[in-house]
């Protein structure tokens, strides 16, 4: 017997719930790499720290590291918001305020690291 | 049943939704609940005080070896050591528990005295990590 039910929902649910585990996983294998870097570098100045930033790819790695953060940040934040604000409007302003911030953050990281 | 035949139509029934945050102490809360919630406060503060301060930072060691002292002098401050020291411990925390959520996806110790003891592990290892960057910031080594 098929029972057609109404599902209700936003329906991005499993969406979120897979970009969370995938932006983890991307910043998990990030942070490893950098501290074993900067365990492997013998002395931190200006120049070996500037350096490690200095070629492309180190600045797309963090990039995508840096994305994938701006993405989890919001997945996470969006949750506290929705199980904790309860007025729509208030939650509507720190939501949409959240996006701002983190798409101002994700301009601010690439001034950093094309400024190098 | 028979209370429930008896009640009018339309009483109000009890709802089991979010408690609200001043409730939550009035609730006994289990190592896995601790690291949870425990979970959830770090990510805020991660996002709140974390991604402003560790990108201006970053900018700072970045530019040029003018901003790189003052990126060193910064973090020389006691208040700074504080905030990063605050940081570590919710990067750390937020990394453990996170890996411990990415084994429960996978079905492995989903069971009540396994999570209990992931939660415990979660804890000793981030609080343990913490206090060795306590040690670092603060110059015992």
């Amino acid at each position: 017997m098929t029972t057609k039910r109404l599902i209700v929902g936003a329906h991005y649910g499993l969406g979120s719930w897979l970009a969370q585990r995938v932006t983890a996983i991307v910043m998990t294998i990030y942070t490893i790499v950098l501290l074993g870097w900067l365990f492997a570098l013998p002395e931190l100045t200006y120049g070996t720290w500037a350096g490690m930033f200095a070629s492309s790819w180190m600045k797309v790695l963090t990039l995508l590291m840096l994305a994938s953060l701006f993405w989890h940040a919001w997945v996470g934040v969006r949750n506290i918001f929705m199980d904790y604000i309860k007025p729509t409007g208030l939650r509507l302003f720190l939501q949409a305020s959240t996006i701002v911030a983190l798409v101002g953050y994700a301009a601010w990281a690439v001034i950093i690291l094309w400024s190098v | 049943m028979a209370d429930a035949v008896e009640k009018p139509a339309g009483a109000a029934r009890p709802e089991f939704r979010n408690i609200h945050v001043t409730e939550l102490f009035g609730y006994r809360w289990p190592l896995a609940a601790l690291v949870s919630g425990m979970h959830r406060i770090s990510g805020a503060l991660l996002f709140l005080i974390g991604l402003p301060f560790l990108l201006y930072l970053l900018q700072q060691s970045l530019l040029s070896e003018i901003s790189f002292e003052n990126y060193r002098s910064i973090v020389s401050h006691w208040f700074a050591k504080l905030v990063l020291l605050a940081l570590a411990w919710a990067y750390l925390h937020h990394f453990c528990a996170g890996i411990r959520h990415l084994f429960l996806d996978l079905d492995i110790g989903t069971d009540k005295p396994k999570s209990r003891t992931s939660a415990a592990v979660v804890l000793a290892i981030s609080l343990t990590l913490t206090l060795l960057v306590a040690a670092k910031i603060f110059g015992v080594f």
